[in-house]
């Protein structure tokens, strides 16, 4: 692994996770053991088949779900044992996310979308910074139906950074969209990971967007298949697929 | 504003039609509540008040003739704080311009002023002046019902002699709140009237200078209403007092106390029922509501909401909707209060109506209705929050369905496929299933509630002046006459038969239970007054003993072959011990009846009657009315007809129309309901039915499943709130028995029709509105979004 990895701090670390969960009358072993650090301040791109974990993972780095075994650590904080007043707060301050079906609430506004963060974080941009952040500063009062997805997928972002979150993750953040659209958002996700330097994980099954990560984690069957560092990231524009 | 705030605005905005329905639910319970409790507490408060500033005497007693000087024994009497000697007299008027006969009560005020107990309330004009033998205060619904005013005149028959009044003033009395006439069940305003004179000139009049017929008397405070009525009746026995009597007996108070406890029977019974069904829906309303919002509670937890905030913002959610609801409910019910109290004041007089709403009813109102609801919106709330986000976010997981029995048979294999999708729809929904057909059940059997007793009345009155009444006017006399004044009736113009009867007021006592009534001595089997075993089919009088009205019987506690004691309170007064020989079921009245002669036999007396039943020609009324009014003797003459109309009046102005109130309330939660279970089975089943149009299945093939699964909840929900229904309408006439009339525990084929109609218009109607829901369905939006 490079040197720039190691030397920095590091922001997750598992070790042994595992989820078991029961869907229907089907029991579902979605991680069999991962290990697995993410470091301050890089962008990690996760790939993987579907059913291979990956989003299962990031909902347990998220906080959105809780590990069945083993050892899920935040910075100095074990989320394995947190209580549910514990992770609320995790999210509250430190987490954004973005998911591929955008879930912006229909009956706010783009600006209100993401006001509904900031309200509840210690030390938000406002709303409009967020969303000019995401170039939608003209789109502040649309309603989520007055959108295009890719627009739904930046609102979704801003409200995601708004809060000045450590890490921002990301679900198919383009699993909706078209590929000129997709590679916009990719877009502002980089520039946000440039500029306010948010470590970012970004879960996806399309392979070409590991090419703008620090490093490619590849998830399969629940299982670290493989860890790429990418020395030179490729900016989203060079994109295609 | 907050963003949470904002997207509560919206989101009702957005929910509008079922937030209104839910409102609705809480306005008709609380209205329902509103509208009982303060229709008793007006009348209730009104009564209080009069009774109070008017001075309203607590014992009564008739007797024939006592010199005044007996009024200090009566004041001496332990316990005794104020007595009133007066002089009574049943007298006939006259009213310019109106021909039916006319009867009044005369009743003494000391000359010149007000009495000191049972004061009146002058709405009009003055007391007679002092010394004026022509001047009298008439009551006021009289004087409304011919018109009259002060300087008018009127003119009387005292004791034989006509004698022109003049009208000094109209007024009120905490004595005739009720204002009813000898033998009448009924208010009759236009043919009878109280008239207030002076003393000195009706007892001469009556031939009672110095001498009274009747007194009243008020108690100091802890005095044993038994005992003074004991010392009363020792007193006056010896100057043909007929026994003393308290409030209890007296015929306005009785009413006014029956009218209250009936309404107080409504105040408890119809508000629980209808708050209780109305929580109940609210709970499940709510509660579903809310769990359409579950990736929307999952969203918030996601980005650091607590369970505290996400509690917050659905309870306001809540109490934006119950706050709205219960306001509208106070609103209606204090406006139908105040309505209804006004038609109760057209029968019980009042000087003024005191209205006021009851700031702990409110409270109890919105207690009630918050409670409901939030318990609803908290189940569903933290039933969302306690899944992890990252689930509730997921579409839920497939449900486990299984082909049913009814599948599998030989029938359901030809089934199609959206008919096999309701099947498994409401297989794997039971309990859901379950829920909403309780909750249109209980709608309907609210609707039940609300109507039965239109037909019921209906029934009750049919069977009172079809089968039991049969007699076109019914005449009294002043005093028990032979036996021979028959054949003076046969003989008038238009009467075809005649029927003589003997009435007797008596007092009946069973151990501790006693009750005061009369007892009607009839032929064995009375061709014009039926007499009506429990099936309602005709039966006779035993050769000896009585026969007592079902409810009767039951309030006295005796049986056929127990022995009552009978205190005469006629002529002579006697206490007699005669055997029950059996009971008869009449929904007017509470009499007891003997075979007449035996009767007869009881008083020591020849063959003498109290009045007579005539079947009579229309055509000849006017003539027969004439001659009766000039026989000597004739206190009063009745139409049954005019009784009839009455009674259908009495009992339409006040059970029915609190009934239609109801029913316009259970109308109003049953489209609710019915309206909000259909947009809930809609919002649930968006994305399904929007995938089988993507499909290519045709909008009439996707409705259908819609349309299939409410059907089938609708239909079984009917019988269920026939059921339910029937349980309460039993709970409120078994609570609703009173002395005046029952009325019968009868459903009609019309009453169940109604319920179920109304539950299939309201399906209908909210089926028709989510129609156009499902023709503006987007396919692609419903699959591409997550909700």
């Amino acid at each position: 692994m490079p040197d720039h990895a190691h030397n920095k701090e590091t922001v997750f670390f598992t070790r042994h996770l595992t989820k078991t969960y029961v869907m229907g009358e089907v029991e579902i072993h979605a991680l069999r053991g991962v290990d697995l650090s993410l470091y301050a301040g890089e962008l990690v791109v996760m790939l993987g088949a579907s059913g291979s974990g990956k989003s299962t993972l990031l909902n347990i780095l998220g906080g959105l779900d809780t590990a069945s075994a083993g050892e899920v650590r935040y910075r100095d904080q074990d989320l394995v044992n947190a209580t549910e007043r514990d992770l609320t707060r995790f999210r509250r301050h430190h987490v954004g996310f973005v998911f591929q079906f955008y879930n912006l609430i229909s009956s706010l506004t783009a600006r209100e979308n993401v006001a509904i963060v900031t309200e509840i974080a210690r030390n938000p941009m406002t709303p409009e910074a967020a969303l000019e952040l995401v170039g939608l500063s003209s789109r502040l009062d649309h309603f989520p139906s007055q959108l295009s997805g890719g627009e739904q997928q930046r609102v979704a972002i801003a409200r995601a950074v708004a809060k000045r979150p450590d890490v921002l993750l990301c679900d198919e953040p383009t699993g909706a969209l078209d590929s000129t659209t997709g590679i916009r958002v990719l877009q502002v996700l980089q520039d946000i990971n440039d500029e306010l330097g948010t470590t970012t994980a970004v879960i996806t099954h399309n392979a070409v967007i590991g090419e703008m990560a620090d490093r490619v984690i590849r998830l399969a069957d629940g299982r670290v298949q493989e860890v790429t560092d990418n020395p030179q990231r490729k900016p989203p524009a060079q994109l295609s697929w | 504003m907050a963003p949470l705030h904002r997207k509560l605005i919206r989101d009702l905005a957005r929910l509008k039609g079922q937030a209104a329905a839910i409102g609705v639910v809480i306005a008709a319970g609380v209205m329902v509540l509103i509208l009982a409790v303060t229709t008793l507490d007006a009348i209730s408060l009104s009564k209080a008040r009069f009774y109070d500033s008017h001075h309203f005497a607590q014992v009564f007693a008739d007797l024939k003739r006592a010199p005044e000087g007996v009024a200090g024994r009566l004041a001496d009497i332990p316990g005794v704080n104020q007595v009133q000697t007066r002089v009574k007299a049943p007298v006939r008027l006259e009213v310019p311009g109106f021909d039916d006969p006319v009867r009044g009560l005369l009743v003494s005020v000391p000359d010149g002023e007000q009495p000191r107990l049972n004061r009146l309330y002058l709405r009009q004009g003055t007391l007679p002046e002092s010394g004026r033998n022509d001047q009298v205060v008439i009551s006021e619904p009289f004087a409304q019902a011919h018109g009259l005013a002060p300087g008018d005149h009127i003119t009387a028959i005292i004791d034989g002699r006509l004698q022109r009044l003049t009208i000094s003033g109209v007024g009120l009395s905490p004595e005739f709140i009720y204002q009813l006439g000898p033998a009448d069940l009924l208010p009759d305003y236009a043919r009878f009237g109280v008239l207030w004179m002076n003393r000195r000139a009706l007892g001469h009049a009556m031939d009672m200078d110095g001498a009274f017929n009747n007194v009243v008397l008020s108690l100091q405070a802890g005095a044993r209403e038994a005992e003074v009525i004991d010392a009363v009746d020792r007193i006056l026995a010896l100057y043909g007092g007929i026994g003393a009597t308290g409030r209890d007996d007296q015929i306005s108070h009785r009413f006014l106390s029956e009218e209250l406890n009936q309404l107080r029977v409504m105040a408890w019974v119809l508000p629980t029922i209808f708050l209780g069904v109305a929580a109940f829906l609210l709970n499940v309303l709510m509660g579903r509501v809310i769990r359409t919002q579950r990736q929307q509670v999952a969203l918030l937890k996601a980005f650091g909401y607590d369970n505290r905030d996400l509690a917050l913002h659905y309870g306001l959610f809540t109490g934006v909707i119950v706050a709205a609801g219960g306001a509208l409910g106070v609103a209606l019910g204090a406006w139908a209060a105040e309505a209804m109290a006004e038609i109760y004041a057209e029968y019980f007089r009042f000087p003024e109506l005191s209205f006021r709403l009851q700031p702990r009813i409110l409270a109890l109102a919105f207690i009630i209705s918050a409670g409901a609801a939030l318990l609803g919106t908290w189940h569903a709330v933290s039933a969302a929050v306690r899944l992890p986000p990252a689930q509730a976010m997921q579409p839920p997981a497939p449900e486990r369905f299984r082909a049913s029995w009814l599948e599998r048979s030989a029938l359901g294999r030809r089934l199609d496929q959206p008919t096999r999708i309701i099947i498994r729809n409401l297989s794997r929904h039971r309990l859901k299933g379950l829920m909403s057909m309780v909750g249109i059940g209980l709608s309907g059997s609210l609707l039940l509630l609300g109507s039965y007793q239109f037909n019921a009345v209906d029934h009750l009155l049919d069977l009172q002046y079809r089968l039991v009444m049969r007699m076109d006017v019914h005449v009294t006399f002043t005093d028990p006459t032979p036996e021979r004044a028959l054949a003076e009736l046969r003989a008038m113009p238009g009467v075809s038969f005649a029927e003589g009867y003997r009435g007797v007021p008596v007092h009946l006592t069973h151990g501790r239970r006693d009750y005061r009534t009369s007892i009607m001595g009839m032929e064995a089997e009375p061709a014009l007054r039926g007499l009506l075993d429990q099936d309602h089919r005709p039966t006779r009088l035993p050769p000896e003993g009585l026969l007592l009205t079902h409810y009767l019987a039951d309030h006295l506690g005796v049986r056929p072959g127990d022995t009552l004691e009978v205190e005469i309170l006629e002529g002579h007064r006697r206490t007699l011990r005669v055997e029950v020989a059996g009971t008869v079921d009449e929904p007017i009245g509470v009499s007891a009846y003997m075979e007449r002669r035996a009767l007869n036999r009881l008083m020591g007396e020849g063959p003498a009657i109290s009045g007579v039943w005539l079947l009579t020609d229309t055509a000849h009324e006017a003539d027969l009315f004439d001659r009766l009014w000039e026989a000597p003797r004739v206190a009063g003459i009745g139409q049954i007809d005019d009784v009839e109309r009455q009674f259908r009046e009495y009992i339409g102005d006040t059970v029915l129309v609190m009934m239609g109130i109801l029913l316009l309330m259970a109308g109003s939660i049953t489209f609710a309901v019915v309206y909000n279970n259909a947009r809930i089975a809609f919002a649930e089943r968006a994305r399904e039915l929007a995938t089988l149009r993507v499909l290519g299945f045709s909008r009439g093939e996707v409705s259908w499943i819609l349309i299939g699964e409410i059907s089938v909840i609708t239909l079984a929900a009917i019988p269920l709130g026939w059921l339910v229904g029937t349980g309460f309408a039993f709970l409120l006439n078994e609570a609703m028995t009173m002395d005046m009339y029952r009325v019968p525990m009868i459903i009609t084929p019309r009453s169940y029709a109604f319920s179920a109609g109304g539950v299939l218009l309201a399906s209908t109607l909210s089926l028709l509105m989510i129609a156009r829901r499902l023709r503006r369905l987007d396919m692609v939006s419903a699959l591409k979004t997550a909700e």
